[in-house]
Parts: structure tokens; sequence; C-alpha cells
């Protein structure tokens, strides 16, 4: 046995592949389309790149759009169900300059800084899509420096859920709401959203700022505006009630799944919470709650005014590297369509993104939580669009959640969170 | 009289009262209880993981310590691939394992019987420069490499997976065996010398199958090393699960998206302890004497 | 690196002692014959490959990250609205924010770091990176001692005690994150245990939580090469000891801790530098939440929003750890005698 042939011949194989691939895949990141412009020739198979299917809807959208496009085919692949990786799949194959993601479902928080980085094309001129039917909400979490940007695809926003049985009408207010918590029994706790160290603590947080009429930023959209009596007051919202105990202690940590979890044991009064629990909380085996428990919009400050909730939902972008841009914004434009919008919300309990929707008999009868969703969604206000909202919601997540532990007052907090979005809005954090 | 008494040298295998001989022999019993103590550190918490990866995921937060609602369906659930491909980690892991392993033992064994029986300038030097390469932090490579291989499409591939792991492994492997061939007595490769082998064959022939033990302890001690690896594969698989090794399934393990699978995690991690702990016990004293090599000498 | 568990050894000795001669002046060794050429070529052809490997893929990479350290990240260009391409020089900025707190400010110029933005979580990484170095490094020496003078008192079963012990150790560091992440849960098996609700999502118990994770994992195997320092000792020192009247107390102080020593030196500069470099355990346990980032988890967590002030963020760690080894060599240095000159000739 020759060792030390081996050995020669293995080192030196490795150190032609890499060689080799270094060479040879130098190709893969030259290629790639021009942004923008480009010749509506760009007709072809596309790959349409979204989260997790967890209600299995792709072969029935894969055979409408494949039965009626024999030569666009689609091809649908999917992501993980973590949105992190989500983000950082996206951003790794548009910064590899990747052809083969032709449209990408992107959540409304990343259209910003997508459309900053040059990644996803403008959706004006021969790629333009009319939005009249559309939710105003949606489009305006889609616009990025005056121009669409992405498809709105499908909508979400925050509902109040409430025992039925113990408080018959919902609070309008928040003073009403924090008046109907002796109506809890023992055990129970008062109200609970989402306050883990987390997006969703941004969620939150953004919902009781908004509802009290502050703001995060200005209309420009990185100009902090957040150091306001009226944005203490709605954060006051949240740290009396820890303060006061009319939030439980522990939903320091809770996500979506822990604050469900609460109420469909019956430890919560109130609820804020994403649609999808209605489904869960009437089928699951140990859902004490199932047909005693009702939807409502968020309680606002004064009862002639809803609470403003936050805009969550996903929309279509298309990869300026893509090659087949033709097909790809139609493929958008089908995933607007009534047909597809109605499958999106029966099947998968999706909100639609099309106004005219939200008053369909059939759509309200599988979904009769549909009307106040749509309030909801009409209340609705975008979290900050900016490209640097990676380092906007950490600095609003760090700050929120320690005013919430208690461990600064919520003037030091809002202080230091117009520093951090001035800083982060400037490029550092 | 004096008033010890002097037990008569004990060998060296035996514990030694050192009370006189009235009184509660605290010497024994003492012992027994610190063996005692330090089984239950050890495998308590490897205990629990047992009982959890068998118990009904319904019956997740129930604190009981014995095992309770016993089911198979977490280990079911660890090779079902709807949410996670944790089966083909387990592929992924021996794939790279292997080729780090293969590639950091080749090119590390020459280097080590260079540095154990050979005399050149900047010996020293080079051996500082190894020990150096291997106290850099992880993340002290991984910013470049990161971008490097986005430039050459090596992310979430098994070259972009095994070619940085290299830079531990081979550290390792020279240091293992240059102490091993330090300590090789040098009359067994002068005896083939004069029997007329040049130094190759001697290395061939006289050093390699003596050396063979070592070498299987320092493949071992590699290869778990690589099982252990989790910071520059977690950044590096970006998202294939096709690539991924055990450590980043496992990180990522989910039961649908608003469940935390408590037991699902754990019956997937029994499912890489166990080959790892059946392994580690075969070859414990190899192992162990590998781990120390030349410490204690001397 | 930082995945791979460190192998204290006899070699090691040597080249810490080496090193230590190097870093204290160069000493060419005198009288030393001439390499026969033979010998030298071929130990060139034998070490240049790993040299080479190792030129690559660490100091490549290592270099590179300096030079990038000194030019800036993508700026967002707020004419147009869009990301620049970055890459222009940017000198010590990058270093500066890290180090000095200085973050860019609206309209040019800089501001110290507010809360909230990743620079402002330096210097608690630092502290808390130093600190749980410190405090389970302590706390595995001592345990890791203790077990081992327990099991160096010989008895039956010691086989089945080695084995234990190893099993913390064969366990890869991300799957014991993960069990304990489970024995942490809220409403667990600890919080059942200790008759205590704990929210274990706050920073001290947080930070003790991965001190108490990172000790169990690691104690035993100090205690493993501890325990082979111990078995070094020969029993007539201890048996003279005894006739000499040395109590229990003065043979571990005079004669067990100054030959366990070398052992204990070398075990506890490679723990204390794999401790520095720790990263699975926090970012799987919580995520590096609520004070409990390390230095590494912080560059990770950088990558994405700026490469270039990520390898400014890992230039300075390594430089730190290097230091620390530094002060850590210095200070124990002298208890790691070189082994007497066991070169095979």
């Amino acid at each position: 046995m020759r060792y030390r042939n081996i050995a020669a011949v293995a080192v030196s194989t490795a150190v032609v592949a890499s060689l080799a691939a270094a060479c040879s895949s130098g190709g893969s990141s030259s290629s790639g389309g021009s942004g923008g412009g480009g010749s509506s020739g760009g007709r072809g198979p596309i790959t349409v790149v979204q989260g997790k299917d967890n209600s299995n809807t792709i072969p029935t959208l894969t055979q409408m759009w494949n039965s009626t496009h024999p030569n666009e085919k689609v091809t649908f692949k999917q992501q993980s169900d973590s949105a992190d990786d989500q983000l950082s799949d996206l951003q790794q194959h548009f910064q590899a300059k990747d052809p083969n993601y032709d449209v990408v479902s992107v959540d409304v928080i990343w259209t910003a800084q997508f459309a900053a980085q040059g990644w996803i094309e403008p959706l004006k001129g021969q790629y333009a899509l009319p939005t009249d039917a559309l939710l105003p909400a949606t489009v305006k979490a889609a616009t990025y420096a005056g121009t669409l940007f992405a498809a709105p695809s499908s909508s979400d926003g925050g509902l109040l859920y409430y025992r039925k049985d113990l408080v018959p009408t919902a609070p309008k207010t928040w003073d009403e709401m924090i008046a109907d918590c002796k109506k809890a029994t023992a055990g129970m706790g008062c109200y609970a959203g989402q306050y883990a160290n987390y997006e969703g603590l941004t969620v939150n947080a953004a919902e009781a700022i908004n509802t009290a009429g502050g703001v995060f930023v200005k209309e420009d959209g990185k100009t902090p505006n957040v150091d306001t009596p009226e944005a203490k007051k709605g954060l006051d919202f949240l740290v009396n009630g820890f303060k006061q105990g009319y939030i439980p202690k522990d939903a320091i940590g809770f996500k979506e799944t822990e604050s469900l979890n609460a109420f469909q044991t019956g430890k919560l009064l109130f609820m804020r919470q994403w649609p999808y629990g209605v489904s869960i909380l009437n089928t699951a085996s140990n859902s004490v709650v199932k047909g005693k428990f009702g939807i409502a919009p968020l309680p606002g400050l004064t009862a002639d005014k809803p609470g403003a909730s936050s805009l969550g939902g996903h929309s279509w972008a298309m990869s300026v590297y893509g090659k087949h841009k033709a097909t790809a914004i139609d493929f958008m434009k089908f995933s607007e369509s009534d047909p597809v919008q109605k499958y999106l919300l029966t099947q998968a309990s999706l909100a639609p993104v099309t106004t005219a929707l939200y008053s369909d008999p059939t759509l309200v009868a599988k979904a009769p939580y549909l009307p106040t969703l749509l309030q909801s969604i009409q209340n609705a206000v975008p979290r900050p669009v900016t490209p640097f909202y990676p380092a906007v919601t950490k600095a609003i997540e760090t700050n929120v959640y320690a005013a919430l532990q208690g461990q600064k007052s919520s003037e030091q907090a809002l202080k230091d969170l117009q520093a951090a979005i001035n800083s982060a809005a400037s490029g550092g954090g | 009289m004096t008033s010890s008494v002097q037990a008569p040298p004990a060998p060296s295998g035996e514990a030694t009262i050192e009370q006189p001989k009235r009184g509660f022999p605290w010497g024994v019993v003492g012992s027994y209880a610190s063996i005692i103590i330090i089984l239950i550190w050890c495998l308590a918490p490897f205990y629990y993981m047992t009982i959890m990866a068998f118990r009904d995921p319904n019956y997740a937060l129930d604190t009981s310590l014995l095992p309770r609602h016993l089911t198979l369906s977490n280990f079911k659930y660890a090779f079902n691939t709807t949410n996670n491909h944790f089966g083909r980690s387990l592929v992924n892991g021996v794939i790279i394992g292997t080729c780090v392993t293969v590639v950091g033992m080749a090119v590390g064994v020459f280097a080590a019987y260079a540095m154990a029986r050979l005399q050149f300038r900047f010996k020293y030097a080079i051996l500082g420069a190894v020990l150096a390469a291997s106290m850099f932090p992880g993340v002290a490579i991984l910013t470049p490499l990161f971008q490097l291989f986005s430039n050459w499409g090596w992310l979430g591939t098994y070259q972009g997976l095994i070619v940085p792991q290299i830079s531990g492994a081979l550290p390792l492997a020279v240091f293992i065996l240059t102490s091993f061939f330090t300590d090789m007595p040098w009359e067994l490769e002068q005896a083939a010398r004069v029997d007329g082998a040049t130094p190759g064959q001697a290395f061939r022939l006289v050093i390699l199958p003596l050396a063979a033990p070592a070498l299987f302890t320092c493949a071992i001690l590699i290869f778990l090393s690589v099982w252990n690896e989790y910071l520059l594969s977690s950044v590096l698989y970006n998202g294939n699960d096709n690539v991924a090794p055990p450590t980043v399934a496992l990180a990522k393990f989910t039961a649908g998206p608003h469940v935390i699978p408590y037991t699902q995690t754990m019956a997937a991690g029994l499912i890489v302890v166990i080959p790892l702990v059946i392994v580690v016990l075969l070859c414990q004293r190899r192992i162990v004497s590998g781990l120390t090599a030349g410490g204690v000498k001397g | 690196m930082s995945h791979m568990q460190s192998v204290p050894g006899g070699v090691e000795q040597e080249a810490l002692a080496e090193e230590k001669e190097l870093v204290e002046g160069y000493r060419p060794e005198k009288g030393r014959k001439k390499i026969a050429t033979g010998e030298g070529r071929l130990a060139f052809f034998l070490v240049t490959p790993t040299v080479l490997l190792l030129a690559l893929i660490v100091g490549y990479p290592v270099v590179k990250a300096i030079i990038s350290s000194f030019q800036k990240d993508r700026g967002l260009d707020t004419a147009t609205g869009f990301f620049n391409q970055g890459g222009g020089f940017a000198g010590f900025a990058n270093y500066k924010t890290w180090l000095l707190q200085q973050c860019p400010a609206p309209g040019g110029g800089t501001v110290k770091c507010p809360p909230g933005t990743l620079a402002s979580e330096f210097w608690a990484s630092v502290g808390f990176t130093l600190g749980v170095t410190i405090v389970a490094v302590a706390l595995e020496t001592v345990i890791g001692m203790i077990m081992a003078l327990m099991m160096h008192k010989a008895f039956k079963g010691r086989g089945i005690v080695r084995a234990a012990i190893l099993i913390p150790w064969a366990i890869p560091t991300a799957v014991s994150a993960k069990l304990w992440q489970v024995i942490y849960a809220p409403g667990g098996v600890a919080d059942s245990i200790l008759h205590h609700n704990i929210i274990w999502s706050e920073k001290w118990p947080a930070r003790i939580a991965i001190v108490i994770t990172d000790t169990w994992k690691t104690t035993p195997f100090m205690a493993l090469l501890i325990l082979a320092g111990l078995q070094g000792i020969p029993d007539e020192l201890y048996e003279s000891a005894k006739v000499d009247g040395a109590s229990a107390w003065q043979r571990f102080w005079r004669i067990t801790l100054p030959l366990v020593k070398p052992a204990l030196a070398v075990a506890l500069i490679f723990r204390s530098l794999d401790t520095l470099r720790m990263y699975d355990l926090p970012a799987i346990l919580t995520g590096g939440a609520n004070g409990t980032s390390t230095l590494s988890i912080l560059v990770v967590k950088q990558i994405q929003s700026g490469p270039n002030s990520a390898s400014a963020l890992s230039t300075i760690t390594f430089i730190f750890i290097f230091a620390c080894a530094f002060v850590l060599v210095k200070a124990l240095g002298a208890s790691i005698m070189p082994r007497p000159a066991a070169k095979g000739r």
C-alpha cells in the first residue's frame, strides 16, 4: 500500500477540486438578468418560493395555473417554517444573484429592505399591477419610495379573543377591558398578547402605541417620532399591565403558541391573537373554550375608534435576476384573482387582500370572523417601512422588553428607542 | 506506643484506611457515596432525556421523573420528513465526518511523523503555528469564508461544510499523532533500517501498523468533534437541509408552526447520542489515553 | 476551532513551553548539528501539506477578515432610497463602533450607541464572556478536582464511573443544549424539582442556566484530565508523608497539588480558551437573549447586516482571546515543565 502516494493524490485532488469549483462556479454569480427593463419576451417556466405549506395548498394552485399555462409551468419551492430562516434563505439567494428564484413570498416587513437592495423588480410600466380592489393598508405596506414593489397576496390583522360566557359584550376601550378583569375566575389571567423578545413583541408594542395615537417613525419611514406623550400612553398600557397585574407575569415569555395555549386551557379572559387561532380553539382536544369564545376588533383608547392592529400577511415579489418576468407578473396577478383568494381562505385560513371578498356571503359563512377581521385590517398600521427593518425591530424589541420587565421606565425606554431607531436608520446597529 | 495505626503498605489498587480501627469507616462509605454522586451528576440528565424521548407528546409537560406514558411515536416522528429532514442529517453527519477525518488524518500523520522524528529548521515555529491555528475562534474564519463560499456557490454544499472543519481536525491529528510517534521507541525503525529498509518503507511497514491503535483513536476523536460542531455548520449550510449535520437539524427541529416539540426533540437527540455513546464506551480506554496523550508520562 | 474539544497533552505542554520561549525571545539552539539535506527535504515534503492546508483554511480567511474590517459596509443612499455597494475605505470606523460605541447618527457624525442596537451589546457581551469563563472554569476545576480525587481512591467499579464520566462529554453540545432547554422549560422539571416557578428568561437565571449546563458537560472531562495527572503521582510519596505524620489536607496541599499542576494548568488554559469561544450553548439555549450573548454570538448576528463590521468584531474577538491566552500562559506557564526531551534519539 502506498500511503504517501495515496495521501498525495488525495490532497492534490482536493486542491484541484476546490480550484475547479472556484473557477467554474464563477459562472453562476455573473449570470442574472439586468435590473428593470428587459424584453417582454420573458416567458417560460418559473419557480415560486414560499414558506412551509402547512395547509397543502400547493398542489391545487399548481394545477390551477399549469392547466391554463402549459408552456409556463410553475414549480413551488417550500422553505422552512421559521420566518428567520426564510429571510436568510432569500437574502442568500439574492446576494448570489440566483436566477432560479423567479417569484418569492415576502413578509410585509421585508419588502422595503429587498426593494432598497435592488433585489426585487418595481411593479410599474410593463409590470404594473392594479391596486384599486386591494385593501389600502396592504398596498401601503408593499410600497417603498413611492413605488409598488410587491403584490399583496394574503393579509392578517390582530383580533381580540374574549370569553363570551363570562363577558357577554366585548370591551371597546382599554378602560372597559381592565374593568372587565374582575369577571375573570380564579386562576385566570386577564389579558395577554405576545411579549417575548421577538418580532411578536414589535407587533404588540406597535398596536399599543398606534392605538394611543403614537407612531414609531414619521411618514418618511425613517425619522423616529416615538418619544411623544401618545406613545408613552400606549406603552404604559402594557407596562402597567405587568405592574398592576392585568397581564400575568409569565406572559413575558409568550409567543403565539404560549398565549394560545393559555387561552385554550382557560387561563386567560382576553387574548390578542392572529385569526389562525379560531379553528384551533374550536377543534383542539384540550380546548376548554369551544363555543365559549368570541372575536372582536382590538379595543381602542376611546369608544369611537377601534384599536389599531399591526398589519400582517405576505406579498409576492419578482426577483430582478429571474429570466421569465412576464410569466412572473402574470402569476402574481393570478394569485390576487378571486378564485385563488377564496381558495386560500377556505383551505389555509389566509385572509384575502381584496376588499370586496370580505362581504362575500359564502366566505363569511365559512369564516364568521371575516367582517371583524376586515375592520381590524382597515384600522391596521403597518410596522415601520424601512430598509433597516431588522435593526429597527431589534431596537423596538430590546427597549420595550426592558420596559415591560421593569428594568427601565417607559420614558427612558422611549428616549432610548428614539435614539436607537435614529442610529439604525443611519446604518448602524 | 504510637497512637496511630500504621496500615501495611497497600498495593495501589485498594483503599487505605486512614483512621484508627475504631469508628465509622468514613473513608469507604465516603468514597462510595461520592461515586454515587458522580454517577447521578453524569447520568441524571441523560436518563431524563431517555424518559422524555419515550413520553407521549401530549404529556410533554408532565414533570414526573419516572417513565410514564410510554410510546414510540416520537421516534417515528423523528424520521417523518414533513417538517424535518433528520434522517438525512444523520447521513450527512457520516459523510462530513468521514471526509474530514480522512483528510485530517491523511495530511496530519505525515506532519506528525516529521515533528516526532526529524530535526529541521522552524520545527517549533511550525508546531506553534499549528497550535495558534487551532486557537482561532470559529467566528474568525466564518465571515470571510461565508462571503467566499457565497461567491463560489459553495454555501449549502458538502464541500462548504467539510473544508472549514479541517481547520480543527488537522491540528488535533497533528497533536495526538506527534505525541504518539514521539513516545514510540526509535529502535524499531532503526532495526528496520539496519535490515535495509528505506525510511519510507520503515514508515509503511513498521511504524504505521504499530500506530494503528493511535490512528484509530485519533480518527474517533476527530469524528466525534465533527459531530459536535455547530457554529460553522449552522451558518454555512445556508438552509439547505440536504447537507445539514445532525446538530443543526436538531437545533431547528420543529413539529409544526405552533408547537414546541419537547419529546420529539428528545427522541431525535437520543438517536444521535446512542451510537456516539456506544462508540465512546467501547473505546473508552483508547479515548482516555488519547485525550491525555503524553500528559502523564515523564 | 471552537467546535473541537481541546486535547491537552504532552505535546501541548511542549508547544506551550516552546511558545513561551519564542515569546520571550528567540534563542537559536547553538551547536545544533547541521541538518542533513535528506532529512530537511523529507521533513519539508511531510510538513508542507499541513502548513499549506492550514494557511488556506485559517490563515487566508483571517487575513481577509482583517482587510475587510477596514472597509465600509453597504450604506443607504438617502436620495434614491437604495443601497450602494459599500467597500470603500473606512479606516478604524468599524472598530470604533464596537470598542468606543460610536454609532452613525442621522446626517453624518457619530453618537453613543443607544440601547437596542447590536453595537451597544458589545461591552456587556465581553463582560458576560469573561464572567462565564471565569465562573464556569473555576467551578469545573474545583468540582473536577474533587471528582478526580474521589475516583482516585481505588474501589471496584471504577470502570463504570469512567464510562459514566465520558457520557456528558460524548453528547454533542447542541444536543445537550436542547436537553437542558427542555429541563428549563416553563413548568418543566427544573421548576418542579426546585418547587419554584423560575422565569428562566430573565437575565440572571438565564446566565446561571448557561453556567450550570456548561459545567455539567465539561466537569467530567476536567476530572478525567486531572485524574490522569493524579495517577502519575507515585504512591511512595504519600506513604512517606504519612510516615512523617502529614494529615490528609497537608498531603493534598504539599504533594498532590504541586505534582498535578502541569496537567491542571494545561487543562485550565485549554478549557478557558474553549469557553471564551462559546457559541453553541447560549445560541441554542437562549438565542443570546437576556444578557447571555457571547462575543461569538454577536459576530454571527452581525454577519447578515454588515459583514465588514462583523469582520472587525471577529478580529477584536480573536485578539481578545489570544490576549487571554497570553495572560494565562504567563501566569501558569511556570507550572508547565517541558517534558524531558524524548525526541526519539
